[in-house]
Order: structure tokens, then sequence, then C-alpha cells
């Protein structure tokens, strides 16, 4: 009976657990987490924090469909690879066999680089933990201050906000998210949280985070000092600076690694039988030999579902589908999908890629882009060659599957360019329009 | 037909619409957050549906249209359910 190993319950692993169950009613198959809480999900995250649900919601299965689904799941830090041996080694010393492996053990927050940066108080959102952690500290403090970038960033904001902190965002230079965003669409998501009360602090740094004693003689955190030497009062500190894949297992093996564990179309590593998924993973594409990074949830659970099919003996392929990401920025629903970044424009606030951000939205050069900007309800299109390669949506959705299907089906819109580039007709008009007399 | 008339008839046509709809998921955006079966008055698992890419057949949804509203993510939507499926799902349930 083939044995299944699997680190990490996170949308990679489960999904590979539950494909390797369909093909395989008998085998082994052994998930190791080093969280207490199992699968869950990781963007609900958001939504824990700003009371829109009870942590019991946060997961999708229930403990008999667990069992139903036969998966064996051990607690525990895995913290050595001896593949030799093809064991997986816990931190307690026990030693786990496998015929086939998996790595999915996700992204990690960037660890923020300032002097202070291990006070209690300073926090960053990687798991169930240290939303925990934020709300806890939320309920006494009044006032917190935010660095970073991206969409985390704003998720920590807004939790805050809902809490009733009192919020000042440091932002290292002129805007928020510059390289994905463009400056209009930075303003939007700016202007919306200064309204809802945010204090936005443009070019501003923390040079270090000051703790002082409390009454039960424990350090905490007070203030920030910003690098050009302001002090702000404050009672927690977060960073949201970037993440990075967690690649500790495989160090010091022979697993190559890029940014991320290298995986072939097939998930699977330069070891035969060891399989990576998730955001760990960079799966090399075949036809240009570049390999990008997306930490997004939907592709951690399409690139899981192919890996668990190859370790259950069905060879899969993985293709890579267009990276989409539907958030809300500061109470604006904003739809990224394909390659948006119009620039290489340097991120300030981020040192890495984001959650729920794909490296394909940085750009590619040469394209043709159109806007239909209102105040609140925008569209952007990004062209190349005749053809949609990406769009930004922000506000009214009504658009958005649309566009997707035809970035997704590479559909010629050379017929109606003119027609969308002109600036007194409306770009959804045009799109509906040329879907409806059937392109 | 004044204002009233209007919306009166606006709230016929989507009641109607809505009778003879179904809620389908497009899985590729759903993020299993559980907003959409916390929110089902009649606590019908969505997101369950949204992860296997099924829409919500059946006698017990009563097309409130909830859980369309509040998925943060676009992922559900109402669709007309073919006149031949209708008839079959009204004589399943
Ligand atoms: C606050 C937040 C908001 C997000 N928003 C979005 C969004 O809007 N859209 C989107 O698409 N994505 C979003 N994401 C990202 C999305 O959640 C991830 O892309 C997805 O969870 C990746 O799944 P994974 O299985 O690769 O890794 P994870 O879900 O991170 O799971 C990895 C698991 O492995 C465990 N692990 C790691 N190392 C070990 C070890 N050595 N031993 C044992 N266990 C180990 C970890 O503790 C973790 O539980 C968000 C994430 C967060 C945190
Ligand atoms: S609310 Fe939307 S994103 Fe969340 S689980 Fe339901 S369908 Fe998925
Ligand atoms: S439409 Fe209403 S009843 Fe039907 S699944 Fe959605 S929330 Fe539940």
């Amino acid at each position: 009976m083939a044995r299944h190993l699997i680190i990490g319950m996170g949308a990679a692993g489960f999904s590979a657990a539950e494909t390797i169950r369909q093909h395989c009613p008998d085998a082994t198959i052994t998930l190791v987490t080093e969280e207490p809480y199992g699968y869950y999900s990781r963007p609900g995250l958001a939504y824990l924090l700003t009371n829109e649900l009870p942590q019991s919601q946060l997961f999708p299965r229930s403990e008999q469909e667990l069992d139903r689904l036969g998966l064996e799941r051990v607690t525990g830090r895995a913290v050595c690879l001896d593949l030799q041996a093809r064991q997986v080694v816990l931190e307690d010393g026990r030693r786990l066999s496998y015929d086939a492996l998996l790595l999915a053990t996700g992204a990690a927050a960037v660890p923020p680089p300032f002097p202070g940066a291990n006070l209690p108080g300073v926090v960053t959102l990687d798991n169930l933990d240290d939303a925990r952690r934020i709300l806890r500290l939320a309920r006494k403090a009044k006032t917190a201050v935010v660095v970073g970038g991206g969409i985390t960033a704003l998720e920590i904001v807004e939790g805050l906000r809902a809490q009733g902190v009192r919020v000042h965002y440091f932002l290292r230079r002129d805007r928020f998210w510059s390289s994905v965003l463009t400056p209009e669409e930075s303003r939007l998501i700016e202007r919306r949280l200064t309204h809802e009360g945010v204090q936005i602090h443009y070019r501003t740094e923390i040079g270090q985070i000051l703790g002082k004693k409390d009454w039960r003689g424990r350090v905490k955190v007070a203030a920030v000092e910003t690098k050009d030497g302001k002090l702000l009062r404050c009672q927690m500190v977060a960073v949201a600076i970037g993440v990075r894949p967690r690649l500790e297992l495989v160090a010091d093996t022979p697993i190559q690694t890029d940014r991320g564990i290298l995986v072939n179309e097939r998930l699977e590593t330069s070891v035969p039988g060891v399989y990576a998924a998730g955001d760990v993973a960079q799966v090399v594409d075949p036809l240009t030999g570049q390999a990008q990074l997306d930490v997004l949830w939907p592709v951690a659970v399409a690139q899981g579902r192919a890996a668990g099919a190859n370790m259950a003996g069905v060879p899969t392929v993985y293709r890579k589908g267009v990276p989409l990401n539907v958030t809300r920025l500061a109470g604006l629903v904003v739809t990224l999908i394909g390659a948006v970044g119009r620039r290489r424009e340097p991120d300030g606030d981020l040192v890495t890629i984001a959650r729920g951000d794909s490296e394909v939205w940085r750009g590619i050069p040469d394209v043709l882009v159109v806007h239909d900007e209102h105040e609140i309800n925008r569209q952007r299109l990004v062209i190349k060659d005749n053809r949609l390669v990406g769009a930004v949506i922000v506000g009214d959705q009504t658009l958005s599957p649309l566009v997707q299907r035809l970035i997704a089906e590479q559909v010629d819109i050379g017929p109606i360019l003119p027609a969308l580039q002109s600036p007194h007709v409306p770009i959804a008009e045009v799109l509906r329009h040329f879907v409806q007399n059937g392109r | 037909m004044g204002l009233l008339g209007s919306l009166f008839d606006y709230e016929r046509r989507r009641s109607k619409a809505l009778a003879a709809g179904r809620v389908v998921p497009d899985s590729s955006r759903c993020v299993q957050c559980g907003i959409c079966s916390f929110n089902c008055p009649l606590g019908i698992d969505v997101r369950a549906h949204a992860w296997r890419g099924e829409p919500v057949n059946g006698g017990h949804c009563i097309t409130c249209g909830e859980c369309v509203a509040r998925c943060p993510r676009g992922v559900l939507r109402f669709e007309q359910i073919p006149h031949s499926l209708e008839r079959i799902l009204s004589n399943t349930f």
C-alpha cells in the first residue's frame, strides 16, 4: 500500500490529499501540520478581522468529513528530510516514511527589519494565531501603526478600523501598491482610506519601535520613531512588507530551489518522488523556461490537485491559468486579471511578493492600455497584439466575468480596438456589444 | 406607469427571474472563506458547492440571493434553469 506524506495542511496540501483519496481508496495519506487548527481558509482571516465571520466558520470541512476522507493528521513541525531513507523527521524526533512526498509548506511574512521588531505588540499576518493575536491586541490598543503594501497591509488596516483602533498607515514613497496600480487607482484607494479615518503618512519609514514597561513590568510597544525623527505613540505595529516561500526544509538537500522550490509541470522537484505545490512552489514554464511566483489560493488548489494526481500515479500536467484575484481595497471591490502592472515600477512598501499577488501582474512591455475612469467604477484593459492580456476592474463588477473569459480564451479583439480607444464610447458598451453579436 | 408601478414591475420581474434561477459558482474565484454558507438563511453549505464547482440545485434553496450578494469575490451568480431541467428538478424534489 502506497504511503503518501504531505507536509502542510493548507490549500495545496488538503487539495492534494483529497485528490489522492479519489484515485486511491486504500492508500495511507498522512498530513503533517504545525498549526493546531487543521485546514482553514487563510484569505478568510481578513473577514475574521472585520467581524464578518466567526472563527468557527473558517473551516470548510468538519472533523467528520475529514475523518471520512481517511486522512491521518499529525500535529508537529517537520524539521528535516532524509531523502536517502525516504523519511521526514519531526521536531520531536518522530520519523515518518513515505513513497511519495509533497512539500506544501506555503509562504511566510518577511520579518520586520527595524530595531524593536520583536517587542510584544509587533505583528505580521500569516495564520489564524496571528489573526487572533491582532484581535486580542486591538481590544486594548487605541492607536496602531501599519507599514507595508499590497492586499495584506490594507486587510490589517481595515480589520483594525473595524475593531475601533486609530490607524496610522506609513507609505515609504508617494502612493499605495505602485507595482500593480496606476497613480489614479492608488489615489482612489488612498482617498477612501482617508475618508474612513485612516491617517496616511507618505514618504515615512519606521526608524525604530520603542517599548515601555507596563505596570506588571512587561515591556510593550509604546511608540514608533520615524526615520526623520518624529515620535508617534501607539500600542501596536503591524507589518506586511511581503512574503517568502518557506524553504527551511529543503535547505541542505539536493532539491533545487530558486526563490521557491523549482518543480516541473507535473509538480515534481528535481528529486523523483518528491513534489511541491502552492505558495512554496515555483513552476517552470516549459515554453519560456521562466518561473514566476504566485501567492494565490486558487493557484494553490489547482497545483495541489495536480500534484495529488501525479502522486497517485495518474500523470497530470499542471497548466498555469491566467492569475486572478478579486479583492476589497478600502471597501471597493477590485478584480485583477492577467498582466496589469504598467511599468516595472519598484514597490517601495514591499520587499518581496505580497499575499494575494502574482508576479504576472508586474506587467509586460509594449502594451496598449485603455481606460474608463469614473469616480468609483473604473476599468483598465491591457492589450497586446490584438489580444486582451490583463484587466483591472474597480467598483461595479458586471464586466468582470466577461473580461476574464476574453483574456483566458485569448479572443482576437482587433475589430473593436478603434471603438475601445474612442473617448466617447464606454468600454463596457463596446465589449458587451462585441460578445452579444457573436464577436 | 408611476414610480410605484415601475418599482412593482421591477420586483415582479425580479422574483420571476429568481424563481426560475439557481445559484452557480465560478470556482476559480473562490477562496473558501465561508461567508456564503454563513449568510444562507437555510443553512445550505454554498461553499461546498463552490469547491466542487456545482450549482446549488434542489428544493431547499429559496433563491433569496443572500449568498450571491454577500460573496466578496464575485464567485456566485444566478443562472436561468433551462425549462427541461426545471421540470426534472421540480419532479424530483
Ligand atoms: C491574510 C491573508 C489574505 C489572503 N488573501 C488572499 C486573496 O485575497 N486571494 C488569494 O488568492 N489568496 C490570498 N491569500 C493567500 C492564500 O491564502 C495562499 O496563497 C494559500 O493559502 C496558499 O496555500 P498553501 O497550501 O500553499 O500554503 P498555506 O495555506 O500557507 O499552508 C501551509 C501550511 O504548512 C504549514 N507548514 C509549513 N512548514 C511546515 C513544517 N515544516 N512542518 C509542518 N507544517 C508546516 C504551515 O504552518 C501552514 O499551515 C491570503 C493569505 C492571507 C494570510
Ligand atoms: S463567499 Fe464566495 S469566496 Fe467565500 S466561500 Fe462562498 S463562494 Fe467562495
Ligand atoms: S440563494 Fe439564498 S437560499 Fe439559496 S443558497 Fe443562496 S443564500 Fe441559501
